[in-house]
């Protein structure tokens, strides 16, 4: 059975599917939170890595570049704000962090 | 089954073993090696695909920097695992739920439109194989996406830039020169003059104290 682009995109969608289950059950470990974010990342990547593959087209693996580019940077700042908070409250928990709660 | 196929699946089996665990593992630090793992199945999936210099890419810059990153965060901070494991799996029937939906959902589109429909031949690139992926790669990005990589070079830089504003702490015991104050200083300040009188009248030493006479 050979792999054909279904397989790719199957694996990908099963990925994305997986961490957003991740995002439910770590509802409150905000590191966690971002490691399931870079496993949805991963799965997009996947998809348009394959569909440029198959489509013999160079631009979706330059958005791939791209994409990598703001989630380094995404989660750079992302993890420093994580750092002041854990500096500030003493907690990464999510259900913690109601200052701004009117 | 040829061999692309067999390093598919295993690939793809590992992959998502590593998802798996890292979402349902407890520690944090083991969820970051499990991504770590993951990233390098990903890695091979790509090389699969033909995306050499991006499987490197991938390998480099999350293995290499932003998981790295994660693991210092992940042991530089002290986290209360137990706090915060309470109700972790309160919330799986609605995870499941969700996810199979979302899986079915994506699924149902991915059989209906590529499945059935004959592969296209899988072309590895447009100039029929003669140059790299890397090359191709680098000729597309700096002539029709010279804007945009110069935008996303903006974007790592302001990343830079807020990641040590936020986390610079300011040391309170510490003593620095400020160089605009040093310069800004006027003779005035440091001399000062004393009118003194051409006649002084000179100190009267004061008597010694007489020694008791033996």
């Amino acid at each position: 059975m050979t792999v054909t682009l279904g397989h790719y995109l199957t694996l990908s969608a099963v990925l994305f599917a997986l961490s957003v289950i991740g995002i439910f059950l770590n509802r409150k470990n905000l590191i966690v939170l971002l490691m399931a974010i870079e496993l949805m990342l991963l799965a997009v990547n996947t998809n348009f890595v394959a569909f440029s593959h198959y489509l013999g087209d160079m631009q979706g693996q330059i958005f791939v570049f791209f994409i990598m580019t703001v989630a380094a940077a995404e989660s750079a700042i992302g993890l420093a704000i994580l750092v002041l908070l854990f500096r500030n409250r003493s907690s990464v928990n999510v259900d913690e962090l109601n200052v701004l709660k009117g | 089954m040829d061999v692309k196929s067999a390093l598919f699946y295993a690939f793809a089996a590992v992959l998502l073993f590593a998802a798996v665990r890292v979402i349902t593992v407890r520690n944090p630090v083991h969820a970051a090696l499990y991504l770590i793992l993951a990233f390098f199945q990903a890695a091979g999936i790509w090389m699969l695909l033909h995306a050499e210099f991006l499987s490197i890419t991938l390998v480099l810059v999350y293995v290499g920097a932003v998981m790295v990153l994660f693991l210092f965060v992940v042991m530089m901070i002290d986290v209360n695992l137990e706090k915060l494991k309470q109700g972790f799996w309160n919330n799986f029937p609605l995870a499941a739920s969700i996810g199979a939906v979302l899986a079915l959902e994506l699924a149902s589109v991915l059989m209906g439109g590529f499945r059935s429909a004959p592969a296209p031949a899988p072309v590895l690139d447009a100039n029929g194989g003669t140059i790299s992926n890397t090359k191709e790669l680098g000729i597309a990005l700096y002539t029709d996406y010279l804007y945009p990589l110069e935008v996303a070079a903006v974007i790592l830089l302001v990343a830079i830039i807020a990641a040590i504003a936020l986390t610079m702490r300011k040391r309170q015991d510490h003593k620095l020169q400020d160089p605009a104050e040093q310069i800004k200083v006027k003779p005035a300040d440091r001399l000062r003059m004393v009118k003194v009188d051409p006649v002084h009248q000179a100190l009267v030493p004061a008597p010694a104290p007489e020694e008791p006479k033996a």
